[in-house]
């Protein structure tokens, strides 16, 4: 295998974008599981199915109405064109935005029932003790899940690192800012570059392979509910 | 008298019988060989399946043994690979298509009709062009690009689909306010024709498309006849068509 001569760029766009992902993803999803996990309001299986709905559509559905709702004649299109000046398919950001749906169940599942496990009882002898809800969610719920919260975001990780569907409706395959590691490896394959394919292709499947073993062996409880 | 069964049980099948041909055939060329297949089986009374994809991906099919007899490919470059690879029979090859490629805008969004003039003026933001590493179309558009003097001044506008077809989506969809698609993926529709510019043949390589018989059909004469009805008259008719021209 000729490991020399493979192009390094995607692997960085990859990494990074799984980065942005995981980490925005934190910030939207959490709220989301916690309110999942609290919540009494018969609009929750309305919620839950909607995180749980990229995990069971196919990523090309996904793409499809990504493309359609990213372009410039739609109105979140149009609103991204006219703040940014840069159209939201095509770019770095439509990823990261299509991204965040696509890997959704994967912080949102571990999350939830960590928040659940949490229970009742700890957060309102907090609140009894003159804790604030935001308080309490912070200084209890949140170090009583650490593991999960580690176990979503690494899972969060390793899915947009495979993302491939999804990137290749939206993303224009763009050398050096939206060609990430899935089309690569795919674009090797279809010229018969199969050394170049199976170089990017065997350190995507040890990497995640190694996230997956470290992810079980360090929690157990956390695994997200495919299907 | 057993074997004498057999032999009147077997023998329909082997002469003047209908057999069923599977046909590999590159996606942009999929609408139109349904209706050739069609009109094929109509007339001799086999069936033809035709199983569509990229170029690319059905050679590594085949490649891997996969059941099909002819492969109507979008270029010329993976039919000659496998006959120099002995998987494909050296005198059963044709060209069926010369792709013809247009510049297709949305009318209501350009400022100017759609033509050389639009490109040199870069008032849009993409132009989406079929990959050049996996779609003859692509190596096409480029070509074009390199004529019009206009490859480097475009290069940060172009974005790319997978093949012809994803490129057309790209435009269509509207996230593309230009693409360079395939005249056949534009003829039948009078709307998009006339927001379309045929791009002169001088300005690029003819898109020469391949057919081949392939090795494991290659004592099958309903495949063989199958690529001689494609240089028929009447098969030439519906190619040019649906929006190429004929060898």
């Amino acid at each position: 295998m000729s490991f020399a001569s493979v192009d390094p760029t995607p692997i960085w766009i990859t990494l990074q974008l799984a980065a942005w992902t995981t980490g925005l993803l934190f910030m939207v999803g959490t709220p989301i599981a916690w309110w999942l996990a609290r919540t009494e309001s018969r609009a929750r299986p309305l919620v839950e199915a909607v995180t749980a709905l990229p995990l069971v559509l196919p990523p090309t559905v996904l793409g499809f109405y990504l493309l359609i709702l990213m372009s410039p004649e739609a109105p979140l299109g149009r609103l991204w064109l006219s703040a940014t000046g840069d159209t939201l398919t095509f770019s770095f950001s439509g990823l990261v935005v299509a991204s965040m749906i696509y890997s959704l169940p994967f912080m949102v599942q571990p999350l939830a029932a960590a928040f659940e496990g949490v229970g009742r009882g700890p957060i309102e002898a907090a609140a009894s003790l003159g804790a604030s809800p935001f308080d309490a969610f912070l200084r209890v719920a949140v170090p009583l899940s650490r593991r999960s919260f580690l176990t979503a975001g690494v899972l969060t990780f390793s899915h947009t690192l495979g993302e491939f569907g999804v990137v290749l409706m939206v993303g224009g395959n763009i050398p050096g800012a939206t060609r990430v590691l899935s089309i690569a490896i795919y674009d090797h394959v279809e010229t018969l570059r199969y050394a170049e394919a199976h170089a990017l292709a065997a350190g995507l499947l040890v990497f995640s392979f190694a996230v997956l073993v470290l992810v079980y062996a360090f929690d157990r409880r956390a695994r997200v509910r495919v299907g | 008298m057993t074997l004498w069964i057999a032999f009147l049980v077997l023998l329909p099948p082997m002469v003047g019988g209908a057999e069923e041909v599977v046909v590999a055939v590159a996606s942009n060329f999929a609408p139109v060989a349904e209706g050739l297949a069609e009109d094929f089986a109509a007339s001799t009374g086999h069936e033809i399946t035709l199983v569509a994809g990229s170029t690319g991906k059905l050679y590594a099919q085949i490649v891997r043994g996969a059941p099909f007899d002819v492969f109507l490919a979008a270029d010329t470059a993976r039919p000659a690979r496998l006959v120099a690879d002995g998987q494909a029979i050296p005198d059963a090859r044709r060209v069926y298509a010369v792709g013809r490629l247009v510049l297709l805008g949305r009318a209501d969004d350009l400022p100017t009709q759609v033509g050389p003039e639009l490109l040199a003026t870069g008032t849009f933001r993409h132009l989406a062009i079929a990959n050049p590493s996996l779609a003859p179309y692509g190596v096409a558009a480029r070509e074009v690009l390199r004529a019009l003097e206009l490859d480097v001044v475009l290069a940060d506008r172009l974005v790319f689909g997978e093949n012809i077809g994803q490129t057309f989506a790209l435009v269509a969809s509207g996230n593309a306010e230009l693409g360079l698609v395939a005249q056949a993926q534009v003829i039948g529709d009078p709307a998009r024709r006339s927001a379309a510019w045929l791009v002169p043949a001088r300005h690029h390589a003819p898109i020469r498309q391949e057919g081949v018989l392939l090795a494991r059909a290659a004592e099958k004469k309903s495949a063989r006849a199958f690529l001689d009805y494609l240089a028929t008259d009447e098969a030439r008719r519906a190619i040019e068509a649906a929006g190429y021209e004929v060898p």
